[in-house]
């Protein structure tokens, strides 16, 4: 299926982060969503707010973003593409429904731009501080998909992608740009509606009498049917059999839970999407993902000048994490050196992913600009050695 | 004639999913009742019931949805009334109910419940009011009347008891009634004029739970409630709300007491937009290919 050209920007443009991934997502088929004001992620659902109606579609300003989280799925159940927008404090607020999003398998999009933490910490300036609470913040035990851009182009193409996520997986994918890549501007190329490929909603075929909307399919992801249809859909964050019934038992947790992890981890390989360069025969890796990729190369072709053999990895879908990759390359190379806008997090699972084969070096900052390539050059050199 | 013949079809049976049922609902409460006469009213209203949704919160009374036959969703605590709102707005032609309890919908869920009456959202609100947060254990609730004990106030509550009616007219709503489990006849009735309105319209349930309100408060059991809802209870409609407020052992004021007319919410945006906004119909399903590509 492809994207519907009525609603597809096709063309070349000049337009910053924020305005791409609102494109993204209207090209992606989303046409509603629900959110609540806050810096720097505003841009996204003003843009949407002019644009949606004219396609058929509404934004709605929710009173706050647990009302947004949560009137998103409504929409999804309504038969809808949803998606809402936020930052730090808002994505915190989200956490009750990002966990009612995976229990109840509603394909939805959320996306943090983040900015400088923790509570209100720096409003207008970026970090990469929500990295874990993107994978972990909500309650009890459930797996997600995470993707991060480093530009405004992939701020349209990755959003797309974001929304095609969610309909295979039937599950909700965090989009988790800084504030750097929302508010840059540079040239979006958005191709014509034909070259979009829109992955469907997973929408049963059977009459009401043979559907069960938990029933998995051979690659574990169930199919859906939305209010309206005569399928009396029973949707629930209890712990359900596949009927959608609540069942409130250990073996039945054990069931839907496994589940919920295992249709992610199952497609881990081919969920990986990275960006390498100069792997082989490289003594040093830096991995990063998001702006600091893009501070991380300055680092790199300094370093490489003071002839240090350096590889780079970009981290484009970061959750889930690309275990076997890293596996194998911290058992080639003396240090896997990863700058991140925060004090070290998803160097936590470098680190676990390397186990001791390698020098695994984290580059913190505090978040409010980005690295300065020095400090990244530094650690490059104490790899090396 | 054998004795299974005896067995008379109870129309509302079709409306429970009868695979969930006994309820988890203890003898006596009042939850049960309130479904019975919502069950009544929908059938007599000759809606759509596969175009009929309903949505509930955390609590006894949010697992109401999970026993109707109908498109049904348990949210999560609070939070049923922007669900109901996003529901909605995919899909206007859905008839959507919220159908949860006085914690659920005005403490946690306080602010969703002004703002969508603000709004005008198109949706019916029928909130169990037991006076206490019942599922999880007899804590007391906003509406729980000051000086009742309960688990979190063994001293009596200090705290005044919330006017729902009140609160929900302020905020705009366009139809307001409340009821108590007593007024069966009354209330399906009020139901059935809820259901064919257009907005936001909200109808308050008293309901006893013997199980922790009563018993803490040394009130007897479910009968007594009963009793005592006969007693106290006064039928004034079109009672200004602000005089309807629910004092301990004071009059019970029931009725009809808001019904006016505003544009709701979809209405009103339409309107505004005129031509700025183009009706665009789903994607039809003739070009969902089956072979969507896989390399997303
Ligand atoms: C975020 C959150 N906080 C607290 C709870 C625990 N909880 C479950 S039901 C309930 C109160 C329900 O009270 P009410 O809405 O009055 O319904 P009742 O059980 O009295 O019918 C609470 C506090 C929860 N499920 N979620
Ligand atoms: S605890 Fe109270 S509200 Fe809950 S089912 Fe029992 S009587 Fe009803």
């Amino acid at each position: 299926m492809h994207a519907d050209p009525r609603c597809v920007l096709t063309g070349t443009h000049f337009i910053n982060g924020d305005a791409a991934c609102c494109e993204g997502a209207l090209a992606a088929g989303a046409r509603y969503a629900a959110g609540y004001p806050i810096t720097p992620s505003t841009e996204i659902v003003e843009r949407f707010a002019a644009r949606a109606p004219e396609v058929g579609g509404l934004f709605i300003q929710m009173e706050d973003e647990i009302a947004s989280s949560i009137a998103i799925q409504g929409m999804v159940w309504g038969g809808q593409k949803a998606f809402t927008v936020t930052s730090g404090p808002g994505f915190s607020l989200m956490m009750e429904h990002i966990g009612l999003a995976a229990m109840t398998e509603t394909p939805v999009v959320f996306v943090d731009v983040q900015r400088g933490g923790p509570s209100t910490g720096l409003p207008t300036l970026p970090s990469q501080g929500d990295m874990m609470q993107a994978r972990f913040g909500s309650h009890g035990d459930y797996a997600i998909i995470a993707l991060s851009p480093n530009s405004p182009q992939e701020c349209f193409d990755l959003t797309v992608k974001a929304f095609n996520l969610a309909e295979e997986f039937r599950v909700p994918v965090m989009f988790m740009m800084d504030e750097c890549v929302g508010h840059m501007t540079e040239k979006v190329v958005i191709p014509p509606a034909e070259q979009i490929e829109i992955y469907p909603r997973r929408h049963t075929k059977k009459p009401p009498e043979e559907f069960g909307l938990y029933e998995p399919g051979p690659d574990l992801v169930p199919e859906m049917a939305h209010a309206g249809e005569g399928y009396k859909v029973y949707v629930t964050g209890l712990t359900h059999d596949r009927r959608g019934y609540p069942s409130l038992n250990p073996a039945a947790q054990k069931e839907l839970v496994f589940r919920l992890f295992e249709k992610i981890r199952r497609a881990a390989d081919r969920l990986v999407m990275v960006e390498a360069d100069e792997l082989d025969g490289a003594d040093v890796v830096v991995v990063s993902y998001g702006i600091t990729s893009r501070v991380a190369l300055r680092a790199v072709q300094m370093a490489r000048a003071k002839g240090i053999k350096v590889g780079t990895l970009r981290l484009i879908c970061v959750w889930p994490f690309p275990e076997k990759l890293i596996r194998e390359l911290a058992g080639k190379v003396k240090a896997l050196v990863m700058p991140e806008l925060n004090m070290g997090q998803v160097v936590i699972e470098l680190e676990r992913c390397a186990a001791g084969q390698c020098k695994v070096i984290s580059v913190p900052h505090a978040g409010g600009t980005v690295h300065d390539p020095a400090e990244i050059l530094a650690a490059i050199e104490r790899g090396a050695r | 004639m054998s004795t299974t013949d005896l067995h008379v079809h109870n129309p509302v049976e079709d409306l429970l999913r009868q695979d969930r049922i006994p309820t988890i609902w203890c003898p006596g409460c009042g939850i049960g009742t309130s479904v019975n006469s919502f069950a009544h009213a929908l059938l007599k209203q000759n809606i759509d019931l596969n175009k009929t949704a309903i949505v509930s919160g955390i609590g006894c009374s949010g697992r109401v949805s999970g026993y109707m036959n109908l498109d049904s969703f348990h949210t999560t605590h609070g939070r049923a009334i922007p669900f109901a709102t996003g529901l909605k707005l995919a899909n206007p032609e859905l008839n959507v109910i919220v159908y949860s309890g006085d914690g659920d919908l005005a403490a946690i869920g306080g602010n969703h419940l002004i703002h969508a009456a603000r709004r005008n959202m198109d949706i019916l609100v029928v909130c169990i009011n037991n006076m206490i947060y019942a599922m999880t254990g007899g804590q007391a609730a906003a509406t729980t009347p000051s000086s009742s004990v309960s688990t979190t106030t063994p001293y009596g509550s200090y705290e005044p008891e919330l006017n729902l009616v009140q609160l929900v007219d302020a905020a705009g709503a366009c139809f307001v009634a409340r009821w108590t489990a007593y007024h069966v006849m009354q209330l399906e009735r009020t139901l059935e004029k809820a259901l064919k309105k257009k907005g936001f319209r909200f109808i308050e349930v008293l309901s006893p739970c013997p199980t922790y309100y009563q018993r803490k408060n040394n009130m007897g059991d479910a009968l007594q409630a009963m009793l005592d809802y006969k007693k106290r209870s006064k039928i004034q409609h079109g009672c200004p709300t602000w005089e309807t407020a629910l004092t301990p052992g004071g009059p019970i004021i029931v009725g009809e007491f808001v019904d006016r007319e505003r544009e709701d919410y979809l209405t009103r945006m339409r309107r505004q937009l005129g031509p700025h906004y183009s009706e665009f119909p789903p994607q039809l399903e003739e070009h969902v290919s089956e072979g969507c590509s896989k390399e997303c």
